[in-house]
């Protein structure tokens, strides 16, 4: 009889919670939500925490060697905002019962990912243009929909990452001008960049639709709007004008303006490599972990002596009450 | 009192601001919590806008036709006049937050005192740079008590940062020839001083983070004249190495 009445239950919860979200309201933190939710949320949001924190590497290889003093201030803002957005987004993962030092644990033992784009190297400073341009714009079509999404805390973090994640995107396709309208190296320089994460930044909007194994629950929570294939489609489609204008030929013999459909016709991608990179063997993975492994354990004497002190300050304070 | 006179003495200020801010940068996304990231890359950005606002100022002043870039990153070592405490190295965090507390403390007061400089350029400078240094100074003064009165571990390695970097406080008060040239003249500001209050400053916040004030009678010097410790070098090798390698290009 128990289990009935406890599954009756569960159920009215359920019937309450997908007509929320059928009705687009948010999700609260406090608010019931199954476990399937509660874990899918975890996963997402700290793998975009993640891709935040990690993404601050490859470009910050640059910032005490960029070109000029506005390029450097403008760097090391952007590079901050990415802490930032980590930053929001471990806490709205927090929401959901995970503490930060569980989510960094998952990210230094490999159990979590982060967007694999980050274990590509950063070779020339055209390489900073290339990533606010394309890694960015990428980054951007797969995030304006998740202002929608339909939990809370993510979604109102998302309005603010998407607002800044505009203006880099702005940033780096003007560093891309610069070069181009500059000397035949700068303009190589440009080129030779684009070579380099065009691929990369087309694997950023996740396998095909066929391969992809979350999309159609993530299509119900709101976690998702348009499939991995349709976003791709639309980063192509806003991307290559971009490129004609800079005078950037896009590294694809294939790519061809289809007048019937609207839409860029574009060559196969080497899946091959991207999953050599999600599983683990880039270029850069290996130094990308340990770079923030090192930054966490390198720290943990710093972090220890501020628990201390302010334990130390609280007894002064109760006694001083006494 | 002549352009020249003021640019060299923009250089003696600017340079340890640019320096700083560079050893700074370099911790960019690998601090020991996003917060304090977070924290220090602002001090970061502060002391290159401050850097770029007296470098524009040398591009004035100069009878050549230059940039704030230009003197950024195409002058050689020894044409830099910082002192010689900002181009210690990152060793590690409390070595970083005993230099920045360090030169805070010294960077308050000058700007204190140049914002009554007769020239107005300064003055500017000075006022918008006392907001933002206020705030450093309470950063690392805040880290170096916490270290101090943290655990054992913390304390330890504050007082080896202490010993380490004492020396190089003393070059903060010395005036070259042409300091006195340009604080006599009412632009500059004579060091010699703050030299007082900024011992006491130090002594009265290391005893609250109970730590010792080393016992050191010799000091390090050579910044201030362009001779520097060998990190230099490597500093501009990477600061340099885009304008070095392609001469003359806009970025």
């Amino acid at each position: 009889m128990e289990n009935m009445k406890e599954k009756e239950q569960m159920k009215s919860l359920e019937d309450i919670f997908e007509a929320k979200i059928a009705r687009d309201e948010k999700i609260e933190p406090k608010d019931w939500m199954p476990e399937k939710y509660r874990k899918t949320h975890i996963r997402q949001i700290s793998q975009h925490a993640h891709s935040e924190i990690v993404g601050m590497l490859p470009e910050g290889n640059w910032i005490t060697r960029a070109p000029s003093l506005r390029r450097k201030v403008a760097l090391l803002a952007k590079v901050q905002d990415e802490a930032g957005h980590g930053l929001y987004l471990y806490s709205a993962c927090e929401t959901l019962g995970i503490s930060r030092e569980e989510l960094y644990d998952q990210l230094h033992s490999g159990k979590a990912k982060y967007s694999s784009i980050f274990n590509y190297p950063t070779l020339t400073w055209a390489d900073i243009g290339a990533i606010g341009w394309l890694v960015d714009g990428a980054a951007i079509i797969n995030q304006v929909p998740l202002c929608s999404t339909s939990f809370g805390p993510y979604a109102r973090a998302m309005v603010r990452v998407c607002k800044e994640e505009s203006f880099h995107q702005r940033q780096g396709y003007e560093i891309m001008m610069t070069l181009c309208n500059g000397t035949q190296e700068q303009k190589d320089m440009a080129q030779d960049a684009l070579n380099r994460w065009w691929w990369p930044s087309l694997m950023m909007l996740g396998p095909t639709d066929d391969e992809s194994t979350h999309t159609e629950q993530s299509m119900k929570w709101k976690l998702k709007r348009k499939t991995n294939d349709e976003l791709r489609q639309q980063f192509i489609d806003q991307t290559v004008p971009q490129a004609d204008i800079l005078g950037l030929k896009v590294p694809d013999e294939n790519l061809k303006y289809n007048n019937e459909t609207g839409h860029y016709n574009f060559g196969d991608i080497d899946w091959e490599e991207f999953w050599q990179v999600v599983k683990g063997h880039g270029m850069c993975n290996k130094e990308r972990i340990s770079a923030r492994k090192n930054a966490w354990d390198n720290g943990e004497w710093v972090r220890d002596a501020a628990i201390a002190y302010a334990d130390k300050q609280a007894d002064k304070e109760v006694k001083e009450a006494v | 009192m002549t352009n020249e006179n003021l640019i060299q003495y923009i250089y003696g200020i600017a340079d340890n601001s640019l320096i700083l801010g560079q050893r700074i940068s370099e911790l960019c996304g690998h601090g020991p919590t996003l917060e304090t990231d977070i924290a220090m890359t602002n001090m970061a950005l502060d002391l290159l806008g401050q850097t770029r606002s007296y470098y524009q100022y040398v591009a004035e002043l100069s009878p050549k036709d230059i940039t704030e870039d230009d003197v950024a990153f195409l002058r050689t070592e020894r044409e830099y006049k910082n002192v010689l405490l900002v181009e210690q190295p990152n060793t590690d965090f409390a070595y970083v937050i005993v230099r920045q507390y360090f030169f805070d403390v010294f960077h308050f007061m000058l700007l204190k005192e140049l914002e009554n400089s007769k020239n107005v350029n300064f003055q500017a400078i000075a006022k918008k740079s006392l907001k933002e240094v206020s705030y450093h100074k309470r950063f690392s003064g805040d880290w170096l008590k916490r270290l101090g009165d943290g655990t054992e571990e913390s304390k330890q390695k504050a007082q080896q940062a202490i010993d380490d970097l004492w020396v190089y406080t003393d070059e903060l008060f010395h005036m070259t020839d042409n300091d006195k040239a340009v604080s006599k003249a009412g632009y500059g500001v004579d060091t010699t001083n703050l030299k007082d209050s900024y011992y006491a400053a130090i002594t009265s916040l290391l005893k609250e983070a109970t730590l010792d004030i080393p016992d050191t009678k010799y000091f390090q010097k050579g910044g201030k004249n362009g001779i520097h410790t060998e990190h230099m070098g490597f500093i501009l090798s990477d600061m340099q190495y885009m304008q070095r390698t392609y001469p003359g290009m806009k970025w």
